[in-house]
Parts: C-alpha cells; structure tokens; sequence
C-alpha cells in the first residue's frame, strides 16, 4: 500500500513551521480516507467536522505564535473502546451502539493537548475479544495489504487505518497482543507500553489486569513521539505508575553495542512458520551486526501462557462485562421486571465470542472451579513471572515472531475458536508479566505479506526497547 | 518445542445442563443451539487449559495483578465531576434524575 503522507513526525514540525496548515493535513487524510474506507472499513465513525474544526483551532493558534505541541494537526484514530466525551464509543458492540460518554479518557486529553486532531473511532473485535476484527458486530475490516486477509485484532480498525495512509498515528488497546499482532499482520510499529505505564481511565475495560493503551505507527520515531506523549502519571488510574516515564524519542539513535539480546527458544520453534522465522532469524543477524551481544534464552513456563491467559482474562471480562445491564447506558430490550430485562438486554446485545468469553470466565470463577481454573492460572502467571525474571538476569531484550503467521484468510478461523486464540500464542506471556513489548515489521513472507519481529523489554524497559527497534529499522 | 496447546489431561465435558447453569449465572439466556454449540466448545477449551494440572505449583502465591497494588491517596478536596445531565441522558430511560428500571421484585407498577 501506498504511503502518500508523512510521518506523524514530519507533519508536526511542516506544521509548527508554518510550511503546511493543519487543515491540508486533514483534508489529505480525509480525501485518502473517502478514496480507500469502502474497501478497508477501518473506521466506525469518520469525525469529519471535528476533525476539520480542530485543524481550524491548530492553525489559529501557530498564526497567533503559539505552539499547539508536538503532535500539531497530526491526524490520530482511536480504538472504538476509548471514551471521546459526545463521541459515539461503541466496542464494536450493539450494546453500546450509540453511547456517547460524558468524559474523554486520559489518553485522549494527553493527546489532545499535544495538539492532534482526532479524525475518527476504529473497528474492533467486539470488546477487544478476538485476533482478527472479524468478531465485530458492524463488519470486518480488511487487510490493506491484501483485502482477503484480516487485518488482525483486536485492534485491527486501527493497524488498517495506519497501513492504509489513513493516518499517521492510531491508538489501540492490548490485553493479549491486541496491538503488536494487529501491527504485525499490517506493516507497521505497534508498542504495548509497561503495565500502569499509560492511563487506563476512559478505556473499556476487558481485564484490567492485563490491559494496557498504546500506538500503532509507520515508524519507530514516531512510535516514540507518541509514546512520549501519552506515558503519563494519572491520578485518576490507581494502577497508573507515579513516577515520570523515560524518554524514549531521546534516546532513540543510541544503538545496541553492548546489549544482551536473547532469542526465546519456547517461542520460535514448532507452530511458527517457516518463513516468519526466517525473517526473526535476518532480524537477530542485523541486532548482532548492529553490536549486540545475541544468546539464546530460555522462558520454561511461557508455553503456558495461552492457557493462563484464556482463564484469566475471560474470568476478568465476565466481572467487567456485568455493567452492561441496560440500566445505564447503550441497549436496553423490554421487560416486564428488571432481571429479565438484563437478561434480554444482555443476549440481544453481545454477540458469539463475548458470551464464550463471558461464559468461560463465569465457570472457571464458580463454586468447584474457582481454585481448579482460576486459582491454578493465577499461579502459573507467578511461574512465568519468575521465569522472566531470570531471562532478564542474563539479557536486557528478548525477542520473538509477534505471531506465528502473516495475515490469514477471512473466515479461516472465525468456526474455530481454538486456531483463532493460537494467535497469540507469542504475544500473552508479556500482558500476564505487565512488561513492555513492541512488534517492528522486518520484511514479508512468501506470500508477500508483512512479517512482525516482538522486542521484549522488562518493566519500564522502553528507552532500551526503542533502541533496538530503531536499530532494526534502519537495517531494513 | 514449546508453542502448542498441551494435550488434554482429561476429559472436560460440559452437558448442556451446565452450560445453561453457567449462562443463568451470566444473566445470558442461550438458544439451544448456542447451548449446544458452547457445551461442546467450552469442553475443548477447558481440556486445553486443563495442562496447566501437570504443573507443581502448589506451593506459588497466585499473582492477580502484574506489580504490587496500593491505593494512591489525594487531598480530601472536591475534583471535577461529570455532568449529571449529561451521564443520564446515555441511560436508555431516566426520570426525575434517576435512571429508571422496570420493577425490580417483580411488582408491575
């Protein structure tokens, strides 16, 4: 696909020159977007007068000599589940179709006041639940590399959006690789900062354990620009981490000579593809080129982090989801009394795969399951907590496919929830640690389509990640 | 190697009978063929799932949250609060500024 705008990067310093206005900026992305979102289907809703009128104030602004920030007119899309105050935020759910919430979440305000312009919400899978953004109430969206393949997911709407030259910057949400397998499948940079890392406050919960905002980008730079922006202490999140966040644009250019870079063998063996493991292969040789010291590390327990995964984070979902009971907000279906009146909302209103996620995490929570499945899972996260914790003793990067394939067909394994959950066989073990990790796109494979490479970082890891993946950017 | 899902360690089958119990619980009324349909897939599942028996970690503390959880304290002053108004015109039905609900012990009004 091609790329006919700027960088997010780029854009902001044509802009706070001066040399373009924030309302060309828009109207390109607008224009591109009237060109191309029929096929892709990207967005839920394309904010064009907002968008439009926020360019206007931007453009106000560096005429009166202010500086809007370092995102100036930069367009962004958001994930359909983070709050936009008058907004319609709908998790691609009938549920909550047509619920504007009364506040904007964190990340937006962040964003906001370092001057971007929102230009729309972006398709998901329902909730976030699901690896292809086919589990969306509205419609699929379509890979831009090749529209018979998914874009992945959940936060697949946006990885499309960034791909397709919609944007330069989109934000997503990952709980269990949301972000970096999306990333992956598309071509592009996707980050998913340190637990507590970016403010929660106005995102949707799904298991808020695990869950964690972060961007989806055409480059590192502008990754880190982001980044930058939106890592923030936030009062408002009790699990927001007080302490300032390390520049990562900074120290972007510093390189790798002298780091420890250990390739995780549990996750680079049997069910990867040949072809995406030829490209982490190209990837290792470049870190090692580039000065880094490579060894092969060793993570026993990740191999159980499906499976945790898949008990914890339904479990957490089906706490979550409670809320939607048609008294507060978005879908409420008829009823002679309240209870049946929940009861009809809530089957009406959430389609297949968030019922088997809600169904599977009420059961491993019940009387008799609870220590089997749930109580068991949350011990197995201990032992890869501490597996982890002894790579990180030997290395200070691990690395990893960010999904065992490239782009699989639509329909491939929407009847199959099995092969639809081994998607993110590589990308879980990090949202149970609360670590960062991020997915840089490092060629295609034999069917032409994108290639992702995971960098792992311990906790607040990021600057140290940033520069390995800039590394393996400029190597391409 | 290591990606896979382990083999079943034993044979988790949901009746339908449970999964109509589960969905009662989740305040979901299922059709019969979604109770079918999610008997035999929840058994898949929890069969998969069912690896992590084989691990001796009797003896690990359970992590329910990636780093150590404390309550962060602010000054007891009045913030900023949403617009009342505003939250309650979201509601599918409101009076009187109160969210509105069908009987809720089954008394028709």
């Amino acid at each position: 696909m091609i790329q006919p705008f700027g960088t997010a990067t780029d854009i902001a310093a044509a802009v706070r020159s001066g040399q373009i206005s924030a309302s060309f900026v828009v109207d390109q992305h607008l224009g591109q977007i009237a060109q191309l979102e029929d096929e892709i289907c990207a967005f839920n809703i394309v904010t064009v007068e907002q968008a439009r009128s926020r360019a206007n104030e931007i453009d106000a602004q560096i005429a009166a000599g202010e500086d809007p920030g370092p995102l100036a007119g930069v367009p962004v899309a958001l994930k359909d589940n983070l709050c936009t105050r008058g907004i319609p935020t709908t998790c691609s759910s009938r549920i909550l179709e047509g619920w504007k919430p009364p506040y904007d979440a964190t990340v937006v305000e962040l964003l906001h006041q370092a001057g971007a312009v929102i230009i729309g919400k972006t398709n998901m899978d329902e909730f976030a639940m699901g690896s292809s953004t086919e589990n969306s109430a509205f419609r699929p969206t379509r890979n831009p590399h090749n529209l018979s393949r998914v874009p992945g997911g959940s936060s697949g709407g946006s990885a499309a959006a960034v791909a397709a030259g919609f944007t330069p910057i989109a934000l997503g949400s990952d709980t269990g690789g949301s972000i970096r397998q999306p990333a992956a499948l598309c071509g592009v940079v996707g980050v998913k900062p340190t637990y507590g890392r970016v403010s929660r406050y106005g995102l949707v919960a799904f298991a808020s354990s695990l869950d964690q905002i972060g961007p989806f980008t055409k480059t590192v730079a502008d990754a880190a620009l982001v980044t930058d922006v939106i890592a923030r202490p936030d009062g408002r999140d009790s699990t927001s981490i007080s302490e300032p966040a390390q520049s990562t644009a900074r120290v972007l250019h510093e390189g790798v000579a002298g780091l420890r870079v250990g390739v995780v063998a549990e996750l680079c063996g049997e069910g990867i593809d040949s072809d995406v493991a030829a490209r982490l292969q190209e990837a290792v040789a470049a870190l090692e080129e580039a000065g880094a010291q490579i060894g092969q590390a060793s993570v026993p327990a990740a191999i159980y982090g499906l499976s945790a995964y898949y008990l914890i984070a339904p479990a957490e979902a089906s706490s979550n989801l409670a809320r939607y009971d048609g008294v507060r907000y978005g879908l409420r279906v008829a009823a002679n009394s309240s209870p049946a009146m929940n009861i009809a909302t809530r089957s009406a209103g959430f389609g297949e795969e968030v019922k088997r996620r809600i169904m599977l995490g009420t059961y491993a929570l019940s009387a008799g399951y609870y220590d089997a499945y749930y109580g068991k899972a949350q011990k197995v996260r201990t032992l890869i907590i501490q597996d982890f914790a002894q790579a990180w003793e030997e290395f200070d990067l691990l690395l990893s496919p960010t999904s065992p394939t490239t782009a699989f067909l639509l329909g491939e394994r929407t009847a199959d929830p099995m092969a639809m959950y081994m998607s993110d066989v590589c990308t879980v073990p990090v949202n149970l640690t609360g670590q960062t990790a991020m997915s840089v796109p490092y060629g295609c494979g034999d069917d032409g389509l994108p290639v992702g490479v995971q960098i792992m970082a311990p906790a607040l890891g990021e600057p140290v990640m940033f520069r390995a993946a800039a590394v393996l950017e400029a190597s391409l | 190697m290591a990606v896979r899902w382990l083999v079943a360690m034993g044979q988790k089958r949901i009746t339908k009978h449970d999964c109509a119990h589960v969905a009662a619980l989740a305040r979901l009324q299922l059709t019969d063929k979604e109770l079918e349909r999610f008997s035999v897939q929840l058994g898949e599942l929890l069969d998969h799932v069912a690896e992590v028996e084989s691990l001796d970690i009797a003896d690990l503390a359970p992590t329910m949250h990636p780093f150590e959880l404390f309550t962060p304290m602010r000054l007891d002053e009045p913030g900023e609060v949403l617009d009342s108004e505003e939250v309650l015109s979201q509601a599918p039905h409101f009076e009187n500024g109160q969210f509105r609900v069908p009987p809720v012990l089954g008394e028709a009004l």
